[in-house]
C-alpha cells in the first residue's frame, strides 16, 4: 500500500528557508502570504502501514524538531466525481 | 536489496590504511617523540563513515596527544580504544537529515554501549550531529539562520573548565576555533535547556557576538549527563597546528587525552 509522510517543522521552530520563500513570494507579485513552512515529503509503499508512525519516529522524523502526518492509502481510487463522470463520458 | 554501497556491514574492496597514499595511516617514529601520552596511556579511535571528510585531521590531531587508529563504521567494534572522535563530514550522504542514518551503523552501537559504560565520546560537527540523533546527547541541530554554508574561525567561551574535554582550559578562556557547517545551529527545547543550564553542561559557547549560526544561547558544546560525551560545532581538529593560526583546539584533544590516561592508569 502506498503511503504518504509529510514531515514539517515544529511550531514555534524558526524556519529560515520557509522565510527566504515568504519574502521572495512578493516579489513575484504574490501579496498576502504569512507564515511559510518548508517540510519534505516522503513516500513508500508498505506491507503494514499501522508501522508508518513507528517508523517516523525511530527515522523518517526527529520528533524533537519536526511534526509528522501519515496519510495512507494513497493510490486507493476515490469515488468517481461529477467531473470525473465527464471525463468518462468523452468529453473535454 | 541494498546497493552493496549501502550495506553497513561490507567493507571496501581496499581500504587504503596502507601503501604510500596513506602516509597518515600508520604513526611515523617522531610521532611518538610529540606525543604527550605514551601508546600504552591511551588510545583514540576516530571513526570513518561514508562520507566522513575530517577524519584524517582528526586522527593526526589524536596523534599529538595520544595513540590513534581509524574505527570503520561497519565494525560493531572499538578495538578497544580508551577513546572515541567521531569527526566531521557528510556521513552517509547526510541523507534524510544530518546524522540519522549514521546513527544505525554497527560503530555506533558499540559506541552506545561504551558511553552508556563511561568510555569517553567527542563528536564533532558532523559527530555532534550524529550522537544527537543517537540520543547520546539531547537536542538537534538545525540549518543556520542566514541558510549559507560558514567556513570562518569563530571565538568560543570554555564555560566549564573541570570536565575531561577541558580541563587544560580555565573557565572564560577564550579558543579561536573554525567553524564550517551548514546546519549548526543548535535547539533543544526550553525544559531541556534549563537542565543543561542547571547541571552545568553548556560546555563551549561562543562569545558574544559571536555566535555564527544562530545557535540557541550561543552553545558550542554540549555535554551529557555523565559528562562523558560531548559534542561541539567548531572544529578543534583544524587548530592544532601554528601553520593553521591557532593551536586552541589542541587544548581540548590535550584535556581529553590527559584525562583518559590518568584513568587508564588508575
Amino acid at each position: 500500500m502506498k503511503a504518504r509522510v509529510l514531515i514539517h517543522p515544529k511550531e514555534g521552530i524558526l524556519d529560515p528557508q520557509g522565510q527566504a520563500v515568504e519574502r521572495a513570494l512578493p516579489a513575484l507579485g504574490f501579496e498576502g502570504v504569512r507564515e511559510v513552512r518548508v517540510g519534505r515529503l516522503i513516500e513508500l509503499e508498505v506491507d503494514d502501514p499501522a508501522r508508518v508512525p513507528e517508523m517516523c519516529e525511530r527515522l523518517l522524523a526527529n520528533p524533537l524538531i519536526e511534526d509528522y502526518e501519515v496519510i495512507s492509502d494513497v493510490g486507493h481510487p476515490a469515488p468517481p466525481s461529477v467531473a470525473d463522470a465527464g471525463h468518462a463520458a468523452g468529453e473535454p | 536489496m541494498l546497493p552493496a554501497s549501502h550495506d553497513l556491514a561490507a567493507r571496501p574492496k581496499q581500504i587504503k590504511e596502507t601503501g604510500p597514499t596513506a602516509w597518515w595511516a600508520k604513526p611515523r617514529a617522531d610521532d611518538a617523540r610529540l606525543r604527550r601520552f605514551a601508546a600504552s596511556e591511551m588510545r583514540f579511535g576516530v571513526v570513518r563513515f561514508p562520507g566522513s571528510c575530517d577524519e584524517v585531521d582528526a586522527l593526526l590531531a589524536c596523534r599529538r596527544f595520544g595513540d590513534a587508529e581509524l574505527l570503520w563504521h561497519g565494525d560493531a567494534d572499538l578495538r578497544g580504544v580508551d577513546a572515541v572522535v567521531i569527526p566531521g563530514g557528510f556521513s552517509y550522504g547526510d541523507y534524510l537529515r544530518v546524522g540519522a542514518i549514521a546513527r544505525f551503523s554497527p560503530v555506533m552501537g558499540a559506541i552506545g554501549d561504551f558511553a552508556r559504560s563511561g568510555g569517553h565520546v567527542l563528536g564533532i560537527c558532523n559527530g555532534f550531529q550524529v550522537l544527537c540523533e543517537a540520543g547520546l546527547l539531547p537536542g538537534a541541530l538545525l540549518p543556520n539562520t542566514g541558510l549559507r554554508f560558514l567556513c570562518r574561525q569563530v571565538e568560543v567561551e570554555v564555560v566549564e573548565a573541570g570536565t575531561p574535554f577541558t580541563n587544560a582550559c580555565a573557565a572564560g578562556d577564550r579558543l579561536s576555533i573554525p567553524v564550517k557547517h551548514t546546519t549548526g545551529r543548535y535547539y533543544a527545547p526550553t525544559q531541556v535547556l534549563q537542565g543543561l543550564e542547571a547541571h552545568a553542561r553548556i560546555i563551549l559557547r561562543y562569545a558574544p557576538g559571536a555566535n555564527p549560526n544562530g545557535s540557541v544561547a550561543d552553545i558550542a558544546a554540549v555535554s551529557n549527563g555523565g559528562g562523558n560525551v560531548m559534542g561541539l560545532m567548531p572544529h578543534p581538529e583544524h587548530a592544532v597546528d601554528p601553520i593553521c593560526g591557532s593551536t586552541d583546539g589542541g587544548r581540548l584533544f590535550e584535556s581529553l587525552a590527559r584525562h583518559v590516561a590518568e584513568r587508564v592508569a588508575a
